[in-house]
């Protein structure tokens, strides 16, 4: 299966929603659509995971290149919509804890404009 | 899962697959039991597609693997992790390049995504720090652990272990066994293990299948083997000298054989 990957960004904050299953070679799209916004001026990354079915570790470990932008620049990186599946694979990998993780982009942008 | 139907190899007058049909449940673990020469590796083989049947079916999530062409083979088998024998290291890489060879082999993934993808395993199997160490300088317990930390890095959905826990001492067998089983249980991976450790079976099987000269003469959980009334089964499994299951495999007369001009 495929992964569809859909971009808008608002407020200086980017979300990114993604759509099938993230795995050693459909990952490396994720990273390509996510790279480039590690470089640019935003205060915060979203990533909508509800549309995701399976995640195995490359793209968990492709998520964890936005956890450590996050922490080096101090900008938010939140994961949201989680199913179990996703959630399982987190925490699997003892990451479950680690990632900002909120149930809707709407909780999302309300955590990222708090500041 | 896996469907082994009629699965025949002989080797001149050995057969060491003798029609066997076996059934690998999915996210269970299946040890394959058996003395030396009883076809045990044989059969792994022929399973993963590494040796051809002379007949017979390798059903693998509905591929027959046995003639299917070279493409689909390499497809299935990205979905299947192997720990060999004797671990099957690469002496001149360091643990770190052991363990991301499928990676940088088969999938385009980023280094820095390959680094977390390494630590994430190495944390798995309890040995995140050795990545700079190579392998001449690991234990044989720590040199097994590495070379799970490979089988399972591209994340497969089977795992076949060849003897994963002979040459070890009790403590690095007990881990080994108790790392197959969290493997097993957390990431629902199917488990194809080929042993003749019995205790080691016993800790960690669903289903236990052994073999005997290329036949199947058990099959069943660990406590219907256990309690199995085959004389050639309780021999295997209590490790008797005499019984059935000869020590000698030819049926010549030794003293015929001696004086043989």
């Amino acid at each position: 299966m495929s992964l569809k990957i859909e971009i808008k960004k608002n407020n200086n904050i980017v979300v990114i929603k993604v759509e099938g299953e993230i795995d050693m070679f459909s990952s490396p799209n994720l990273r390509e659509k996510l790279l480039p916004f590690f470089e640019k001026n935003v205060k915060g990354i979203i990533v909508e995971l509800a549309g995701v079915s399976f995640m195995d570790s490359s793209g968990i470990a492709t998520l964890v290149e936005g956890l450590q932008w996050s922490k080096k620049e101090s900008r938010h990186f939140i994961l949201t919509g989680l199913g179990t599946t996703v959630y399982n694979a987190l925490s699997l990998t003892k990451l479950e804890n680690v990632f900002t993780i909120k149930q809707d982009a709407d909780q999302a942008f309300k955590e990222i404009s708090r500041e | 899962m896996i469907k082994v139907e009629n699965l025949v190899k002989t080797y001149g007058s050995i057969v060491a697959s003798n029609n066997l049909n076996c059934h690998f449940e999915k996210g269970k673990i299946t040890v394959i039991l058996g003395g030396s020469g009883s076809g045990k590796s044989t059969l792994l083989r022929q399973i993963t597609g590494l040796e051809k049947p002379d007949s017979g079916a390798v059903h693998f999530d509905g591929l027959d693997l046995t003639c299917t062409d070279k493409k689909s083979l390499y497809e299935k088998r990205k979905k299947m992790g192997m720990l060999f024998q004797g671990s099957a290291l690469f002496n001149y890489l360091n643990i770190f390049e052991n363990i991301a060879f499928p990676l940088r082999e088969h999938t385009r993934i980023a280094d820095n995504v390959i680094k977390t993808i390494v630590t994430m395993k190495l944390e798995m199997v309890g040995l995140r720090g050795t990545e700079h160490l190579m392998p001449s300088q690991l234990s044989g317990g720590m040199t097994k652990r590495v070379g799970l930390a490979r089988a399972i890095v591209m994340d497969p959905k089977v795992i076949f272990y060849d003897e994963p826990t002979s040459g070890l001492d009790p403590i690095s067998t007990g881990v080994i066994d108790k790392l197959i089983r969290d493997l097993n249980r957390k990431l629902n991976i199917t488990s194809i293990v080929v042993s003749h450790d019995i205790e080691s079976c016993f800790r960690i099987a669903d289903k236990v299948i052994i073999l005997f000269y290329g036949d199947i003469i058990a099959e069943g959980t660990v406590e219907e083997i256990k309690t199995s009334e085959d004389l050639k089964v309780q021999q295997f499994i209590k490790g008797e000298p005499e019984g059935p299951i000869p020590f000698t495999r030819t049926d010549k007369n030794y003293v015929e054989d001696l004086l043989l001009e």
